[in-house]
């Protein structure tokens, strides 16, 4: 295997940490407003304060991952979707001053949390529409993009945007099952129910737009011998998702939450499989957005280093807030 | 092409704008997580309570700057992209691993730690709490380590090769970009300024709360130990700019020129411009006080030494000089203010009369903002001292920004600068509620409602969520609260 693939896929790791980690304290972002005031909004937020700067420092290694490996797609996706950058980045400004400032001062609360939750909203949004971009082609002319203005807002990318949306709120909720209790923890309940059937329509939904949109993207689903390598993907996410609204109903603990996880990451093997070898699909190979092998090699270097590290004192932090949030017993 | 060139102009207001206010916050992180570090650990090894109600007071503070420091520079890392592409992928394959190396050895360090140092006393113990708040000092640290030295990279490159499609490639050895020249001077001088800025601010406080009792211990301390910092770092830092300016002489002499404000050559000696207003359009500058030859003696050691003017460069390779040199002379005027509030203190400390000089503590609460001021008027000097240039000497500014229409641009300038004055604003004001607040003992830390990870029931409050848990007995005896 060559450096170029080897990027390529810590690359995906990261944008698969970060969708994960972040997505549930997002998605607790976009299920505050139906939090009660008070005591489960509290209870709702301190769940997740101590990790979430943790969870969002993926999101700038994927970003910085990308400028180092791929210097290229770097340069081209982000003016290609200069508008959703911009927003989610702003929109995390809210939601993430939103953890401190929410406790300064009675009187600013409400509105501290209407930027905590409108925040994660216009984030998870960007987030979904700028994958959405990214999936249907972008122009490229001499290394810079060369599309038009508004390129990046199409039904398409609208409906990846909300299908995002909906499973980072499912992931919130399923968090919340298993950090809450209670009256708190049956209504968190009830919300998975909710999202987790909205991701899994919306999951379809762009699955099927997504053969629709482009010829070879259909050939590489439907054709075979492609279909009987690519077919488990769809198998085992029905199956998964099947499981994960079980395990709702069956008001099982921890277990939605990893089968939401799970769920994620089967999604993200189906892009895997649309994509490759894409960088900038139809555009720009991996091979040719890639840094060269000095580049990639030294900071190879550097992962290998402090990746473990960075994984083990993560899981220590995990492991120290662990339990039910606020509870007797939780120690 | 003036479409184009409109862009590039808000491009670069953009980055401006928003790199200074991300720097504002590491700034004073940097330096804060060190103060911290610092408290726990004299806690821990005195037992006295006063560096524990002190550490509780600046965490709060902390905690604030921090989740500040950390959203703007998010933003930071993804601009590269956005406005200026061309720019990210020439110079992607060798900046690029080094901010990755950021990313791997800093951030992460920093947020990991984070959330133990502010929520996790009472669940880890001492040791490893002070462990942790040592990591996140740690990071703030390598952080700037990194970052400097993928600016310094711009300001002096070396070690790279030239690629065919034009990008910068790494050379034989990393270390040789890592360690350009101009980064181990702009390492120290910023690094120590970081420190310096917290400095002013601790002792600000400190010396708000002497004018208002005399007596108060906390106060006392706080003030003292930014006294110390102010009298022993400052000489330091002013010797580390004088180096700094002189490896800047090496490198990018026509940065200097701009600094100086020498339009014109002086083959025997150049005068030392202390004030003056630079003219661009007749090259002079006016009403200017000057020292004769004190320039060439400051930087070649000799009065008689030739010093080059702005004359013996083209004009399009310019700098404007005069926010060059205004800014160069602000930071400076700052560094020996600085300087003079050192030598007052310990004039103070030896005649026993430190905590008993209201004037002294007036122009501390005056000097408070000041490292703030230095730093941005330092950057201001750097940055805009290198243009026309984003690489210096290779790539020009003017051709390193995104294919970005004008309108674009300004509107997210427009968003940018709403947002950040409306949620930094508040931000700093919260800050400023809570420094306006004398410490006291048994002071509460980072308080999270009535409910908390680490709370118990929910119903009796407990004394959780804050390290050394002593929020809920405000007037208890300043004993030696021990965390569970
Ligand atoms: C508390 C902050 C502070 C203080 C008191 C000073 N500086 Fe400074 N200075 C900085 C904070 C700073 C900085 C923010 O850290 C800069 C901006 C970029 C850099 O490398 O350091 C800087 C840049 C900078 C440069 C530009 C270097 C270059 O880019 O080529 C020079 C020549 C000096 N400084 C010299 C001085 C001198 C002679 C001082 C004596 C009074 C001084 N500084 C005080
Ligand atoms: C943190 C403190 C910093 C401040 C206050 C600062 C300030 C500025 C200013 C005022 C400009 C505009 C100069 C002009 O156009 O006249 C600028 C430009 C720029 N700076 Fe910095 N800078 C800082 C750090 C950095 C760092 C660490 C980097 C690189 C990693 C960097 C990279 C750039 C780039 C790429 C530009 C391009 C735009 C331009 O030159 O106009 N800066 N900066
Ligand atoms: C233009 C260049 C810069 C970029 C792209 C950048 C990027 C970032 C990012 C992404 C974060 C958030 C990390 C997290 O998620 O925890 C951050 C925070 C931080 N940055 Fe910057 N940064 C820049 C300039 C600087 C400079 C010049 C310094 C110091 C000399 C610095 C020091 C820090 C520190 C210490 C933090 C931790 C948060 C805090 O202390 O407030 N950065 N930066």
């Amino acid at each position: 295997m060559d450096l170029t693939v080897v990027w390529a896929f810590i690359i995906a790791f990261a944008v698969f940490a970060y969708v994960v980690m972040d997505g549930f304290d997002l998605g607790i972002g976009i299920l505050f407003p139906t939090f009660a005031p008070g005591r489960e909004r509290d209870r709702a937020m301190n769940s997740i304060a101590p990790v979430w700067d943790g969870n969002e420092t993926w999101l700038v290694l994927g970003g910085g991952g990308l400028f180092a490996a791929f210097p290229l797609a770097y340069a081209v996706i982000l003016p290609a979707t200069y508008p959703l950058i911009i927003a989610m980045l702003l929109g995390l400004v809210f939601r993430g001053v939103a953890f401190e400032y929410r406790w300064r001062d009675p009187a600013h609360q409400k509105f501290w949390d209407v930027a905590f939750s409108g925040g994660s909203f216009v984030a998870a949004l960007a987030q979904g529409m700028t994958l959405g971009a990214l999936l249907q082609g972008i122009d490229v002319v001499d290394r810079a993009y060369a599309g038009s203005w508004f390129d990046w807002l199409t039904p398409y990318t609208l409906l990846t945007g909300l299908g995002t949306v909906a499973g980072y709120a499912l992931l919130g909720a399923s968090w919340l099952i298993w950090k809450l209790d209670g009256e708190e923890q049956a209504h968190a309940r009830k919300l998975a129910i909710r999202w987790g059937a909205a991701t899994i329509v919306l999951m379809g939904a762009v699955s099927i737009y997504n053969i629709a949109l482009n010829a070879e993207y259909a050939e590489r689903w439907l054709s075979a011998p492609e279909i009987y390598y690519v077919a488990p993907v769809p198998i085992l996410t029905a199956i998964v998702a099947l499981s994960m609204l079980r395990a709702i109903l069956k008001e099982r603990n921890s277990k939605p939450f990893w089968l939401g996880i799970a769920l994620f990451f089967l999604g993200m093997s189906g892009l895997g499989v649309t994509i490759w070898p894409y960088a900038v699909p139809e555009s720009v190979t991996i091979w040719e957005a890639a840094a060269p092998y000095r580049s990639q090699a030294f900071m190879l270097v550097g992962v290998a280093l402090t990746l473990p590290l960075i994984l083990a004192y993560t899981a220590w932090a995990y492991w120290v807030f662990r339990g039910k949030v606020g509870h007797e017993g939780y120690h | 092409m003036l479409e184009n060139l409109d862009a590039l102009l808000l491009a670069r207001i953009q980055f401006a704008f928003t790199v200074s206010f991300h720097f504002f916050f590491p700034s004073f992180s940097i330096g804060l997580a060190s103060y911290l570090m610092v408290l726990e650990g004299l806690w821990l090894k005195t037992g006295k309570s006063v560096y524990l109600d002190l550490f509780k007071y600046w965490l709060k503070i902390f905690a604030i700057a921090f989740a500040m420091g950390v959203v703007s520079g998010i933003v930071m890392s993804y601009q590269f992209g956005t406005n200026w592409s061309v720019f990210s992928d020439k110079a992607g394959p060798v900046i690029g691993p080094l901010m990755a190396y950021e990313v791997l050895t800093a951030f992460f360090l920093e947020a990991g730690f984070l959330g133990v140092m502010l929520f996790g006393m009472e669940k880890v113990g001492k040791r490893l709490h002070f462990f942790a708040t040592f990591m996140v000092a740690l990071g703030t640290f390598v952080s700037a380590f990194w970052i400097l030295s993928v600016n310094s990279w711009m300001q002096t490159p070396t070690g790279y090769l030239l690629g065919e499609n034009g990008q910068f490639l790494p050379g034989e050895s990393w270390l040789d970009i890592i360690f350009n020249p101009s980064f181990p001077y702009r390492l120290v001088h910023t690094v120590m300024a970081a420190y310096l800025t917290t400095a002013f601010v601790v002792g600000a406080v400190g010396a708000w709360h002497l004018l208002k009792d005399r007596a108060n211990p906390h106060a006392r301390k706080m003030f003292s130990m930014a006294m110390w910092m102010a009298a022993i770092v400052t000489p330091a830092q002013i010797f580390a700019g004088d180096m700094h300016g002189l490896n800047t002489l090496e490198h990018q002499p026509v940065k200097v020129m701009a600094m100086e404000g020498h339009y014109q050559s002086h083959p025997d000696g150049a005068p030392l411009i202390l004030f003056g207003i630079p003219d661009s359009e007749t090259k002079t500058v006016r009403y200017a006080i000057e020292i004769p030859k004190m320039s060439s003696l400051i930087l070649k050691h000799d009065l008689n030494a030739p010093l080059k003017g702005l004359d013996t460069v083209p004009d399009n390779l310019e700098p404007p000089v005069p926010v060059v040199f205004w800014s160069f002379r602000v930071m400076v005027g700052i560094g020996f203010a600085m300087l003079g509030i050192g030598l007052w203190s310990l004039w103070g400390r030896l005649r026993g009369t430190l905590y008993d000089l209201p004037w002294l503590h007036r122009a501390a609460v005056l000097m408070g903002p000041s490292g703030f001021a230095a730093v941005l008027a330092g950057w201001i000097t750097t940055e805009v001292g290198r243009q026309p240039f984003v690489i210096y000497g290779l790539l020009r500014t003017a051709d390193a920004s995104s294919p970005l229409d004008a309108p674009a641009v300004a509107a997210s300038l427009l968003a940018f600068i709403l947002v950040y004055f409306t949620v930094f604003g508040i931000g700093v004001w919260y800050v400023l509620k809570l420094m306006g607040k004398a410490p006291q003992p048994g002071e509460y830390g980072v308080k999270r409602g009535d409910v908390g990870p680490i709370r118990t029931a929910g119903i009796t409050p407990g004394p959780t969520q804050n390290p050394g848990g002593a929020e809920t007995l405000p007037t208890e005896a300043p004993g030696e609260k021990e965390p569970v």
